[in-house]
């Protein structure tokens, strides 16, 4: 099926893609048909900048397993930070 | 070349056809993108409008035109995002698609509208216009059967049709439980036994309301099949299933397609 289910949030950082280097301002976020992974569902995560057209556009497709372990290994990158890392650039944890 | 023509699988045996992407107007005027597929020979002759999944405007949709051209119906798929995407590969125009709540009822309706304008006008058409959709395609294929004058329509397993949608839904639509009683054209529903959305459960209860209203609806659930078992470039692709589904949805047209 297609899910629909879809989440929307706002991002800060660069990827790249097609259209080489952008500054990514939105990730997308659902379960759905992918496009080239041979499933009938992954979880899928798009990276891109509206305003610079649809190609400005990273898109991954994986399965539930690598999913959650990429979720995983994000944020335990980011705990095995100093906090004070964090601090000297002004940003939040 | 035989002159023997039944509303499609007719005309041309041997499945010489055109196809190019053209312009056409759809909701609203807007000028959209379309994939046209048209056999080669003169006439008169059925025409299907074809819905594309929300993957988007992919070259297995244009196959499944190109297919209807072959067996003698000519066809047409509007890119439903030529408004948030035009010119972009179909991946990300579908990305942008879905990041913006997906396609408006009113302006698929619209868009379809303007699909079937174009084909009544061509001048090997008979008149009679039908509209098949797949997954996403195939509720707004329903929604497009219930919204305006055509002659026949297929929904290959498009879920939400009479199921309701769930709070929070990313999407701006909702159930066609209460436009059913508008059905203008015979309805043929395919599905797939183990699909869950739709479910078997919800193609009964679509199958009673229709008959409550009166209306023609046909509909075959596939053993041994889930959703998107026409998809040759997916996983879910049940080629038994399929073969036997692209007959029946053909045959369907064949007659209903026959005159205006």
């Amino acid at each position: 099926m297609c899910t629909y289910a879809t989440t929307v949030l706002t991002i800060d950082g660069s990827a790249k893609g097609k259209i080489g280097w952008f500054s990514a301002n939105q990730a997308t976020v659902y379960f759905d048909h992918p496009v080239h992974f041979a499933r009938g569902h992954a979880l899928m995560v798009d990276l891109a900048n509206p305003s610079e057209g649809p190609s400005a556009r990273v898109g991954l497709e994986l399965s539930p397993e690598s999913a959650r372990a990429l979720a995983v290994a994000i944020l335990d990158a980011l705990d095995a930070v100093s906090p004070a890392l964090f601090e000297a650039d002004g940003v939040t944890r | 070349m035989t002159s023997v023509v039944c509303g499609g699988r007719g005309g041309d045996m041997r499945g010489d056809l055109t196809a190019t992407t053209i312009t056409i107007p759809g909701a609203n005027g807007d000028e959209i993108e379309a994939y046209y597929a048209a056999p080669s020979d003169g006439g008169p002759r059925g025409s299907v409008v074809v819905l594309h999944h929300l993957p988007g405007y992919d070259a297995a949709t244009k196959e499944i035109t190109r297919r209807f051209a072959a067996e003698g119906f000519a066809a047409i798929c509007p890119n439903l995002y030529s408004r948030e995407a035009p010119g972009a590969d179909p991946d990300d125009a579908a990305a942008t698609a879905r990041a913006l709540g997906g396609v408006p009822d009113e302006r698929l309706v619209g868009d379809v509208a303007g699909a079937a304008a174009f084909l009544r006008a061509q001048p090997a058409s008979n008149g009679a216009v039908g509209v098949i959709g797949y997954c996403s395609g195939g509720r707004q294929s329903v929604l497009a059967a219930c919204s305006l004058d055509l002659q026949a329509a297929v929904d290959c397993y498009g879920a939400f049709v009479v199921a309701d949608v769930p709070d929070g839904f990313p999407f701006a639509f909702t159930s066609l439980r209460p436009l059913l009683e508008n059905l203008s054209c015979p309805l043929l529903g395919l599905f797939g036994a183990e699909d869950q959305f739709p479910s078997p459960e919800q193609n009964v209860e679509m199958a009673i309301l229709l008959e409550g209203h009166g209306k023609s609806f046909t509909s075959h659930t596939f053993e041994g099949a889930g959703h998107a078992f026409f998809a040759t470039d997916r996983p879910s692709y049940r080629p038994e299933v399929a073969t036997k589904a692209w007959g029946i949805v053909l045959d369907f047209f064949t007659t209903h397609l026959a005159e205006a």
